[in-house]
């Protein structure tokens, strides 16, 4: 086994019978949710998750993009509850633990209740990066339940990594047993995801793991994911097909290839997945996740991934350019649910041509 | 004749309730409550000649001479345990926190409806912000569905809100439905750090109709905003009223979209807290309305005697 960092941290010592030096979380089919706008169909979830379980993912996420409760006008509504997918997708699973994302402020603890009773078996809470004190009943409330618990921190890029480790703390404090760093925006630049990971490490210690979710506005999701995990990351987010909000997640197939070459385990074979990126997932997808005007432009002025098909709505029903519309989101400091601003935004590029 | 006020819990809301109040020609806030001697709140009382006490509501309610009313700015949980001793003691009570003992009252709406009420209730900032919006729409034409998105600075949501905030996104909905009149609510709130704050901004989405008349919706909505400017003078509709035709991504109906924005007064709280402000306003104006009621009652007593 290579050291993947110098501290000595792999997943193993979390989970000593995992064999794993790193845990990973697919979760094209919540962060996915948002390319697809919110029109997973039951069929599509049975067949992405059989296909990622055999492949070997350890944890599955499955839940609307903007969290349990998103489904609604500012998020757009779900073609199929997501109850009823959760409950799919923990029936359709073998091994892999099925998660679901919860944002305090959209959902509320009888959702975790709900998603707990379908099958749900790890809690993931979000909050912006700076608000982690409103996580704190769903925390507790998922540990009574006997939930495993996962801490986002939102829009990372935002806060300097002194802030972070305090926000994490408050996190650990309440239940939590992994925080992420999480680059919403895809703004995060290599060593900037290093020190962010390394000041949590250095606040929770053994208390609590830590993780990272990317996204590829800025083309960085393997190369930020890599950087990570050598500073102390455990837990690593991705999205097989880069199959998420904006240019996409980090591409969990070639993560694990990269694994494979650095010598560190992942638990997932790299063929099967490399298939199942390409039989399974992608029919799935309505288009690529790419690189284009409107996704670098939300890794390069930082603005939430989710905002990109919002915007494209917007822009569309104004007459207005997408891109500025998110010029301006990143100018007026938009966070994640701010979603209803963009037509605002429109209206008022509109206005002013 | 004044009505007399007890302001309980001297902190942000209860001292910008009480910059309102030294304001009005009908209430006459005589007692702030607190229970820390170094509250800010207290002081700033004192220097305005309001009797200001640390020693809680057990000495208030030991003096000889009781407030008409009690406007409530502590927590839920203060409140729900206070409530019944203002009952007992023949106390009207305001309830700023989401204690929901009384009913709720949003006063462009049914500001009218609780004047005899014991106890009321101001629901949320959210709540106040957002349901005069959707009674607007559900006045004129049926709402199957409202949903709200509050956005507030980071800074102007105290330790109790981030706690709870759940109560907040339930309460609210619930407010939406039975006072907004939509048969099904939902409610986002959004924290925002930004620095500067930025001012409290709501968004309103009904689902009416695909044949509901826009115009006749717009009026109405405009005609709401200049209602709540009577007491919040920053509330603002940000955009005309907007709507986008039914499609399945607006489940079928006719989406209507309402933009608004509220600026606080700045009586001691900064004017990007507008979501703080309009609770102190509201129940400010609520409050005036009962006592109006109850001085009227008195005089009326007066006379037979």
């Amino acid at each position: 086994m290579n050291d993947i960092n110098q501290l000595g941290r792999t997943w193993s010592q979390t989970d000593p019978t995992s064999d794993l030096d790193l845990r990973l979380t697919d979760t094209c089919l919540r962060d996915g949710s948002h390319h697809k706008r919110h029109q997973f169909v039951p069929q599509e979830v049975r067949d992405i998750v059989h296909a990622l379980d055999s492949a070997g993912i350890p944890v599955i996420e499955v839940t609307h993009g903007d969290g349990l409760g998103g489904s609604s006008f500012n998020y757009g509504f779900s073609a199929t509850p997501e109850q009823e997918l959760i409950k799919l997708a923990a029936e359709t699973a073998t091994r892999a633990r099925i998660a679901f994302l919860m944002l305090p402020g959209v959902g509320t603890k009888d959702d975790i209740r709900a998603a707990r009773d379908n099958g749900g078996q790890i809690c993931r809470v979000a909050t912006h990066c700076t608000e982690a004190d409103t996580s704190q009943q769903h925390f507790r409330l998922a540990r009574e339940l006997g939930l495993e618990t996962v801490g986002f921190l939102m829009m990372s890029h935002t806060q300097p990594p002194e802030v972070l480790a305090k926000q994490s703390r408050i996190m650990v404090d309440s239940g939590c047993q992994c925080v992420y760093v999480v680059d919403s925006a895809g703004a995060l630049v290599m060593e900037a995801v290093a020190d962010r990971v390394s000041a949590i490490v250095a606040e929770i210690g053994q208390e609590a793991t830590v993780g990272f979710h990317g996204h590829e506005n800025l083309g960085l999701g393997v190369a930020n994911t890599v950087i990570a995990a050598r500073a102390g990351a455990t837990q690593i987010d991705g999205s097989v097909r880069r199959f998420g909000a904006g240019a996409g997640n980090t591409p969990l197939e070639a993560f694990i290839g990269v694994a494979d070459k650095l010598g560190w385990r992942t638990g997932v074979d790299f063929l099967q997945i490399v298939d199942a990126a390409e039989d399974v997932i992608r029919p799935a997808m309505p288009e690529e996740c790419t690189l284009n005007r409107m996704t670098l432009m939300m890794g390069y002025s930082g603005v939430y991934s989710s905002f990109l098909k919002h915007a494209g709505n917007a822009a569309d029903r104004y007459g207005v350019s997408g891109a500025k519309i998110l010029l301006e989101a990143g100018r007026r400091n938009l966070i994640g649910g701010q979603e209803d601003q963009l037509i605002d935004i429109a209206l008022q590029l509109r206005a002013q041509s | 004749m004044k009505a007399t006020a007890a302001i309980v819990g001297p902190g942000n809301i209860g001292t910008d309730l009480l910059f309102k109040l030294l304001r009005s020609e009908v209430i006459e806030p005589r007692w702030m409550i607190g229970v820390d001697p170094t509250s800010e709140g207290l002081e700033l009382a004192r220097q305005r000649g309001v009797e200001a006490s640390h020693e809680g509501v057990d000495w208030l309610l030991k003096q000889d001479e009781l407030p008409d009313l009690i406007f409530e700015a502590t927590s839920a949980y203060v409140h729900r345990e206070y409530a019944p001793r203002y009952a007992e003691a023949g106390i009207r009570a305001v309830d700023l926190t989401p204690a929901a003992v009384g009913p709720a009252v949003i006063p462009p709406v049914n500001g009218d409806e609780h004047l005899d009420a014991q106890n009321v209730n101001m629901i949320t900032c959210g709540g106040q912000a957002t349901i005069p919006m959707v009674y607007a729409v559900s006045r004129v034409e049926p709402v199957s569905y409202a949903e709200i998105v509050a956005s507030v600075s980071s800074a102007s949501a105290g330790p109790g809100t981030r706690a709870n905030i759940d109560e907040f996104t339930r309460t609210t909905a619930t407010g939406v439905e039975t006072i907004g009149g939509a048969e099904r609510g939902k409610a986002i709130i959004i924290l925002n750090p930004a620095e500067p704050p930025l001012i409290m901004r709501d968004t309103i989405f009904c689902a009416v109709a695909p044949d509901a008349d826009r115009d006749v919706i717009a009026d109405s909505v405009v005609r709401m905003v200049e209602d709540v400017q009577k007491y919040v003078p920053g509330y603002r509709l940000l955009q005309e009223p907007q709507f986008d035709d039914a499609s399945p991504a607006t489940l079928g109906k006719t989406k209507v979209s309402i933009f608004v924005e509220v600026e606080g007064a700045g009586d001691y709280l900064p004017p990007y807290a507008g979501n703080l402000d309009i609770m102190t306003a509201a129940a400010t104006s609520v409050g005036e309305s009962i006592a109006v009621q109850m001085v009227k009652g008195q005089m009326t007593k007066g006379e037979s005697l």
